[in-house]
């Protein structure tokens, strides 16, 4: 009797792992596969590229990084992405932490109103921002910079930073502060001495976030840009004449980078949409 | 010298008056608590002492100065939080040397004082720990050795010790009495135990719908209760009431009894006493026992008087069944009397 209840629920219980391995194997494979393709044809020559039919295993061969590397342009694309990145990290950043603490510590009227306005800023597409915003940049002098384009893409960063940086602070009990207020603090001690340190892992994630924000958006980047093109508008502006490996190459470029940091910074991604991870 | 003054205190949160009309005077040096059921304002009255929160309305004086428009750090406080704050980024260590760093103190004054308040709370050997890795009750502990080593001239207590065991709550709460006489500092500790508030302090202000009904110590508020609300709330069990009838000057009949009390013309009152304060006797209040609960020392009969529940404490030898008669004297120098319509005491 025992003996049997315990096999069916054995049974069961195998069943349910298969169906868990089958899901986790799909999901990995949605995302790895691809990038495993990026990856042998990165890693591999020109020629191989392409030819038909591809292998799979790629060849070690550095000749579509280094055709990447000498094609004219690409390495200063290069840098105007990692440039333009690091000024929308710091400006989302010291925008966004105080706009954040100020959400979640104090009353003020029309507070729910602005945190609505700062979602709704992502409902305005961009196109249609795209054309006056090129104007205006060119009659303020602040078309293709590195500034110009950063301040785009810092509104488009603002919103989540906002957010991320709000959640966190609520996540911090009032009575910390307080309770350093009555141990000698002020405000701003307060602030340095007991929030930061527990904020900081927060927001070095949220900083990354805005990087990774920055460094794929395509969009603002081709309109707002000519000379001083990031990799992405770069990339996009090279579509239709450039060697495929050029793509390959330039896609993996793109795609590293992002992936790396995002995988620095899981901890707090999972522990920002509550996921316990300790 | 840390006397505090309350005056004329108010605090509203939007359309809700959590506070009204307060006015305390505690000594330097005193141990007063403030004794409430749950929501009835303790903590805010606290927060508002400390500058955590602002009041309404009325003025905070500590000392010789008004503070109500200083910040925490400026009126010479310590608080122990309800819900501890205890650092999570900080060792036990440095928890408790927190506010020593903040005034500056040398290392080895600091490591001095942090020890010395960690072996008073019965922590140092958590000192390395993180506050994750503690319980409930050690965390509480830290918090009021972060409050004691800083030394203050008053400290404020929200039910510091709520989350220990009977025993380590019994043995704290005499080493904290100790402590805190030595240190020659002002206390204000919140509970809602009333036993508690009986054994720490110099004063009890008991609370009620963010009033303070009664400032006096413990014995005053036993034994005089100043609102009928007093004497339903210290006690347990709490305090027995009957409606009394007039009958003449300074005569009122309490269920078919006669009595002596005040000389007052009110329609009715409520006649007072406490369980202890009743002897089996041939003439007093006829009771029907309902329940007999032998408590060891004690005999605690519930019964009916006059169609009211009636408690009373009566020696253990005594042999009471249910639904037997009795006949209970109040000791006559024990009688209270309440107006029903200003629920206030009424003298005899
Ligand atoms: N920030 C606030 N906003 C609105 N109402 C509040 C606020 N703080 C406290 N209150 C209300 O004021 C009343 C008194 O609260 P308080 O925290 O002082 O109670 P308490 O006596 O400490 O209770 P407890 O014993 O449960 O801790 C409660 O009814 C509470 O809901
Ligand atoms: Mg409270």
């Amino acid at each position: 009797m025992t003996a049997v209840t315990t096999d069916t629920a054995g049974d069961t219980r195998r069943a349910g792992r298969y169906v868990y391995l089958a899901s986790v194997t799909l999901l990995c494979a949605w995302v790895l596969v691809p990038l495993y393709f990026l990856l042998i044809n990165t890693l591999s020559s020109p020629e191989a590229v392409n030819a038909f039919p591809k292998s799979f295993i790629p060849e070690f061969d550095l000749g579509s990084l280094t055709f990447f590397a000498n094609f004219a342009g690409m390495l200063s694309a290069l840098k105007n992405s990692i440039l333009v990145a690091g000024v929308t990290m710091i400006l989302s950043i010291t925008i966004s932490a105080p706009a954040g603490y100020a959400l979640s510590r104090f009353d003020f009227p029309g507070k729910e109103l602005f945190r609505l306005l700062i979602l709704l800023t992502r409902a305005f597409p961009l196109p249609l921002l795209a054309l006056p915003l090129a104007v205006m940049f060119i009659r303020t002098g602040l078309d293709d910079t590195v500034l110009g384009l950063a301040l785009v893409h810092t509104t488009l960063a603002i919103p989540f930073a906002v957010l991320i940086t709000f959640s966190l602070f609520s996540g911090i009990p009032v009575e910390l502060e307080e309770a350093a207020w009555t141990l000698g603090c002020t405000r701003l001690t307060a602030f340095t001495k007991v929030v930061l340190p527990l904020i900081l892992p927060g927001i070095t994630a949220s900083a990354i976030f805005a990087f990774v924000i920055s460094w794929n958006e395509v969009f603002a980047a081709a309109v707002l840009t000519i000379e001083n093109r990031t990799l992405t508008a770069f990339l996009l502006q090279n579509l239709d004449t450039s060697p495929l490996h050029l793509k390959f190459a330039g896609g993996f470029i793109l795609v590293v980078p992002a992936l790396i940091f995002i995988f620095a910074v899981r901890k707090y991604l999972f522990a920002m949409w509550g996921i316990a991870n300790r | 010298m840390a006397e505090i003054q309350i005056k004329n205190v108010a605090k509203r949160f939007g359309e809700y008056q959590a506070l009204s009309d307060i006015n305390l005077t505690i000594a330097d040096q005193e141990f007063m608590v403030l004794l409430g059921a749950s929501g009835c304002g303790k903590t805010t009255l606290l927060r508002i002492i400390a500058g955590l929160e602002t009041q309404s309305t009325g003025e905070v004086w500590i000392g010789d100065k008004r503070v109500d428009h200083l910040p925490p750090k400026d009126r010479g406080i310590a608080m122990v939080f309800q819900n501890y704050a205890v650092f999570p980024h900080l060792t036990v260590f440095e928890n408790i040397g927190f506010g020593l760093r903040m005034q500056k103190l040398p290392n080895d004054e600091v490591t001095r004082r942090v020890q010395r308040t960690a072996e008073l709370m019965h922590i140092e050997q958590l000192l390395k720990r993180y506050s994750g890795e503690l319980s409930g009750g050690q965390r509480q502990r830290v918090a009021v050795a972060r409050a004691l080593a800083m030394e203050p001239d008053v400290i404020l207590m929200d039910e510091p010790l709520s989350n220990l065991d009977a025993l380590l709550r019994l043995e704290m709460r005499a080493e904290l009495k100790g402590v805190l006489a030595e240190s020659k500092t002002t206390a204000i500790y919140v509970t809602h135990d009333q036993v508690e508030a009986m054994s720490l302090a110099d004063r009890i202000s008991v609370m009620h719908q963010g009033r303070i009904v009664q400032a006096a110590t413990p014995v005053e508020v036993y034994r005089n209760p100043a609102e009928r609300f007093v004497a339903g709330f210290i006690g347990n069990p709490p305090m027995n009431f009957v409606t009394a009838r007039p009958e003449g000057k300074g005569r009122w009949n309490v269920a078919g009894q006669s009595f002596d009390g005040p000389a007052s013309d009110a329609g009715a009152l409520e006649f007072a006493i406490r369980p202890e304060d009743l002897t089996p006797a041939e003439a007093g209040l006829r009771a029907t026992a309902k329940v007999v609960e032998p408590l060891g020392a004690h005999l605690l009969v519930t019964c009916e008087v006059d169609g009211a529940l009636f408690r009373a404490v009566l020696d253990s030898d005594l042999v009471v069944k249910p639904e037997d008669s009795l006949t209970l004297a109040p000791m006559p120098d024990r009688v209270r009397w309440f107006d029903p319509e200003t629920t206030k005491a009424v003298a005899v």
